[in-house]
């Protein structure tokens, strides 16, 4: 069908969701003629760098440049694939050595490249040549930049050149700048503005810096040291090689911004709209600088799982009792913060909701009793406190992204505060705000999600649950009190066990119930006719982020075509997108699945649990992937997962001002 | 009178006679739907709302969707039980206009006007669907409204458009334009300002503007969806769609070369009159029969439908077949294009097919069917947003996402 219309013009289509912003497809990187020499490179670099990493950039226009450039000598490099290819491979092996020669592989490759140098010896002139004109476009076409030049590198080296030269779409132009880039001139660029980054490379960019000065400290040395470093990098080559594929644009303004280091002033700027870094634990520097800030003290695991190393892995059991002790002495801590905070790492209090609102109400306590101090000023010092309280509770439990949506309503209440009002005016301003949030945000939106999801229950359903959701079992109270005749399937999972809790109150009330574990599920979903889900958040591509085991349940549905509704309050909607489970996650106590309560004789891991070469990982959450979902219930009524970017664009604002 | 001519006109109509047929059996549902405060004159706006405002006393008695009822008397389907029944009719007339002059007496407030009749009116239109009538119906409501405060009119509307809404609950596109005229026309937020005059003009501009849109949407329709239609491609259709028919009549005005495949659509056999219509067309027709859908398939190029109702989810209510048209086509990787008004989009949210208001329909076999055999009276199926490609709608070429992001935008 697609080659008999080939001539129509392709109508506009209107999307929801992720979508690139012009109709355009790809960047045309094959365009990319010499560029001209005259014309400064950050034409165009700053619009395009601050695009996200996730959308494709919009085509760059070098049509300029090839009207500059001598078009007889610079046809479009488009040369048959076969000797290009050839040559990559020389080129890769030449990377590989270290002795590639530049002028070489320029002259070989492109046209345009004859005019600018036709030996050797040009080499250091053409890097000027090159550098100043278009570091910044040129560099784009390739992450090689991106790293400085430290022993370490060359592992990511022999990683690269297979990766760049491989995709032949994206041809020469990509590949010619690369030695240029290897050239250690630094200083020529670092007259150019730098482009503005994102968080991302920013990070890698630091990642990449530091673990460039680690191995200048110890090359080779004690391998304690080195392994992490080493894990770094190879982590950070692979980020740039999804940037190379998204956005190659924003690889350069990583390569220029190290060379220098980054620009202060619009760092700043940026930070202002980005949201918080989250932090990596396997940033080693940051850790420390943590820890001398935190109150809880807490020892690091001893053995972390690899994979989950940026996240917090710390013993369990030891902080409690630390944190009791010191609860006399209640230095900077509020005694309402310090008694949720205890709660939160002793698990007496735990669901998103319940965490959110014993949060929300600790806040509301210390600012009544907040007074400002001398020569300060309400929204800022109120603010800087509530960040420091905030990092308490991360440090006694990493946060929800419930509770981030709402720290950052709280923090805008502050902020948006008139600075005509009086203390007390203020303060009893926040806290009528905060009263509010926690009723419409949460309570009513429970009310009105019961009522959309109950209208789903019908008469002979047999409906599963997995784990203990309190809005799922509101529903199903509320469902068996409007005197519906259903059945439900609790399936529970080791090691929390939370389903059962949930099964106690339900056959109090006189649910039909049925137990099980979610070993089981498979053979219990032909039964299903609905599975009811709560979530933790939800993401804006639709995935749903919720207790671990919940996206194997959805997907064993989805297998038995039972539809999957999530229940969630629209606060929780984060704007986030998340493909997996690993780069977000929160890890639990490891002891708890290596050993079972009660059952003595299950003890296989006793002996061995202190062996090297045994890692366990309790991961708490997993990621759903919208495709498993049929159905959202939030308090804007049913949605289906492609329209949670809608919520969160349509309400997000209202969210924070309410 | 014009009431007078309005019921004669009805009469003939053999939707009203397939109520009468069902009135008989069914007294005491009709006993019910008298004390509704409707003030319709026309017997069938009656026995048509009982199902709903009031329990049914026997859910199962084969009720029929009025949906398709009105839909039969536009289209002017005559079969042959139509004249039977016609036949039949004749002598439960008397008994008719009794029905009717009860319910003047119960009309909602004594007014000379009323809504249903309004409704009814615009209704008689053959080219104008239902939905539009009932938004020219509100239109009226306001226009002629006596009310002295915007409470007293927003309360009149609420009410028109709720026994509009209940003359006919199997129309999702009744409900939905009824629905959609209220959110659009009362929510404006310079109402607030205004006094009640200049306020009740502007309700009644922006009613007349609502109303103008729906009338144009079956042409911007059209007039999109002729980007996708290409020359010498195969479209297959199903049912008969109004606004399927004028994408394709456009199409074959400006010149297009295509042909199309009808299905038969049965049990209405809808599929002949859309066939019969595009002949006068001069477009290449071939008429399948329901079940050589997948047969060929391998020909054709893109899969046009209407739809009854558009819900939240992105997927459409359609008549029966639909899906399993859309489940052929998805396999086969052909697009399927959904053509349907803006006014449609319900907030529904249907999970699977069982998950809706039943609409039926009597099918006739030819052959007497043992008592004992059940028959699949549904009228109409669920095509979720996974087999749909594009939705040809008055807002623009729609993905199915986007149909939520219009329906959140309008109603929160």
């Amino acid at each position: 069908m697609d080659a008999r219309r080939g001539s129509l013009p392709v109508p506009r289509v209107r999307q929801v969701g992720f979508f690139t912003p012009n109709a355009q497809p790809a960047p045309t990187r094959s365009q990319s003629g010499p560029p001209d020499s005259s014309s400064p490179p950050l034409s165009d670099s700053p619009a395009s760098n601050s695009l996200s990493p996730v959308m494709i950039p919009p085509p760059r226009h070098h049509s300029d440049n090839l009207a500059a450039a001598p078009r007889p000598t610079s046809p479009l490099p488009v040369p048959e694939p076969s000797p290009f290819r050839r040559r990559g491979a020389d080129n890769n092996n030449a990377l590989l050595v270290g002795s590639y020669n530049p002028a070489e592989t320029l002259l070989a490759m492109s046209p345009s490249s004859s005019h600018v140098g036709d030996g050797e010896s040009e080499e250091t002139m053409s890097g000027g040549w090159f550098r100043r004109s278009n570091s910044g476009k040129l560099a784009s076409s390739l992450p090689s930049g991106t790293f400085d030049f430290s022993p370490v590198q060359s592992t990511a080296e022999a990683l690269k050149p297979n990766k760049v030269q491989n995709p032949v779409g994206i041809s020469e132009v990509s590949a010619r700048p690369a030695p240029k880039e290897q050239q250690p001139e630094a200083p020529s660029s670092s007259k150019q503005p730098k482009p503005k980054l994102t968080k991302a490379e920013r990070r890698a960019l630091q990642e990449s810096q530091r673990a460039a000065k680690a191995a200048a400290k110890a090359p080779g040395g004690g391998k304690s040291v080195a392994a992490p470093e080493e894990v770094a990098t190879i982590k950070s080559v692979k980020q740039h090689q999804t940037q190379k594929k998204d956005a190659p644009q924003v690889a350069v303004s990583v390569a220029a911004s190290e060379r220098k280091g980054g620009d202060k002033s619009q760092e700043k700027e940026r930070r202002k709209d980005a949201p918080a870094p989250r932090m990596q634990f396997d940033d080693k520097s940051r850790v420390e600088k943590a820890k001398r800030r935190s109150v809880v003290d807490q020892t690091e695991a001893k053995k972390r799982v690899e994979l989950f190393r940026h996240l917090p892995q710390y013993e369990h059991g030891t902080q409690l009792a630390d944190l009791e002790s010191k609860f006399l002495q209640l230095d900077p801590m509020h005694p309402a913060i310090y008694k949720v905070g205890l709660q939160y790492l002793a698990g007496d209090i735990s669901g998103g909701n319940a965490r959110c609102i014993a949060m929300l109400q600790a806040f509301q306590q210390v600012v009544k009793d907040y007074s400002t101090p001398p020569e300060k000023t309400l929204p800022r010092d109120l603010t800087a406190k509530i960040s420091s309280y905030v990092s308490f509770f991360t440090q006694c439990r990493p946060l929800s992204m419930s509770m981030g949506n709402a720290i950052r309503f709280l923090k805008n209440r502050i902020a948006k505060l008139s600075p005509s009002l009086s203390e007390s005016e203020s303060k009893s301003s926040i806290c009528t705000d905060i009263d509010r949030f926690i009723n419409e945000k949460i309570v009513l939106a429970d009310r009105v999600i019961v009522q959309h999801a109950s209208s789903k229950v019908k008469d002979g359903d047999v409906l599963l649950v997995y784990g203990s959701s309190c809005v799922v079992e509101m529903v199903l109270l509320h469902s068996h009190e409007l005197g519906k005749q259903f059945r439900v399937i609790v399936v529970d999972s080791r090691p929390k066990l939370e389903g059962k809790a949930l099964l106690r109150r339900l056959v109090a009330k006189g649910v039909h119930c049925t137990y099980t574990h979610i070993n089981a599920v498979s053979y219990v979903m032909h039964e299903v006719t609905k599975v009811f889900l709560g979530a933790s958040s939800v993401l804006s591509n639709g995935t749903v982020y919720s207790r671990v085991g919940t996206a194997c349940v959805a997907m064993v549905a989805h297998a038995f075509r039972v539809p999957v509704i999530i229940c969630c309050e629209a606060y929780k909607f984060h704007e986030r997108v998340q493909l997996d489970s690993i780069c977000s996650n929160e890890l639990g106590d490891p002891d708890a699945i290596g050993k079972v309560p009660g059952r003595m004789d299950v003890n296989y891991l006793n002996d061995v649990s202190n062996s090297g070469n045994l890692q366990l990982l309790n991961l708490m959450y997993d990621a759903t992937p919208a495709d498993y979902v049929s159905m959202i219930v939030t308090d804007y009524g049913m949605i289906p997962p492609t329209s949670v970017p809608v919520i969160v664009r349509e309400y997000r604002r209202d969210h924070l001002l309410i | 009178m014009k009431e007078q001519t309005t019921r004669a006109m009805w009469w003939r109509s053999p939707s009203f006679i397939l109520d009468n047929r069902q009135q008989q059996p069914n007294d005491t549902a009709r006993g019910d739907a008298l004390s509704i405060p409707l003030s319709s004159p026309l017997p069938p706006s009656t026995t048509m709302a009982d199902p709903n405002p009031n329990p049914n006393p026997n859910p199962l008695t084969d009720k029929i969707s009025a949906y398709y009822q009105t839909r039969a008397a536009h289209h002017g389907v005559v079969s042959s039980d139509w004249l039977a029944q016609a036949q039949a009719a004749v002598g439960h007339l008397p008994e008719a206009d009794d029905d009717a002059s009860n319910n003047d007496q119960g009309a909602p407030s004594g007014k000379p006007f009323s809504v249903i009749d309004e409704f009814n009116n615009w209704r008689k239109q053959p080219d104008l669907a239902e939905a539009v009538a009932a938004i020219r119906a509100l239109a009226a409501v306001i226009r002629n409204s006596q009310a002295t405060t915007m409470m007293e009119l927003e309360i009149e509307l609420k009410k028109a458009s709720d026994s509009l809404k209940s003359w006919d609950t199997t129309s999702i596109s009744l409900t939905a334009g009824c629905d959609l005229f209220m959110r659009y026309v009362t929510r404006t937020s310079a109402l607030e300002y205004e006094d009640f005059n200049s306020a009740k003009t502007r309700l009644i501009e922006r009613a007349e503007k609502f109303g103008e849109i729906s009338y144009k949407a079956r042409k911007i329709i059209a007039m999109l969806s002729q980007d996708f239609i290409f020359d010498g491609c195969t479209i297959l259709v199903h049912g008969f769609s109004r606004v399927v028919l004028e994408v394709l009549k456009t199409a074959a005005q400006s010149k297009k070369l295509f042909r199309v495949f009808c299905t038969e659509g049965r049990p209405d056999r809808t599929g002949l009159r859309l066939s019969n219509e595009l002949a006068k067309l001069d477009v290449p027709v071939k008429l399948l029969i329901d079940s050589a859908v997948a047969y060929s398939m391998d020909e054709v190029d893109m899969v046009f439908v209407g739809a009854d109702g558009v819900v939240e989810s992105g997927g459409i209510i359609n008549m029966m077949g639909t899906y399993q048209i859309a489940l052929v086509a998805h396999s086969m990787n052909k697009p399927v294009y959904v053509a349907a008004e803006s006014y449609k989009f319900a907030r529904l949210y249907p999970l699977d097919q069982k998950d809706m208001g039943p609409a039926l329909r009597p099918i006739e076999f030819g052959v007497p069917i043992p008592s004992k055999v059940e028959v699949e009276t549904s009228a109409r199926d669920y095509t979720p947003p996974q087999y749909l490609t594009l939705l040809f709608t008055d807002l623009g070429v729609l993905t199915p996402s986007v149909v939520s992001d219009e329906l959140i935008q309008l109603y929160l």
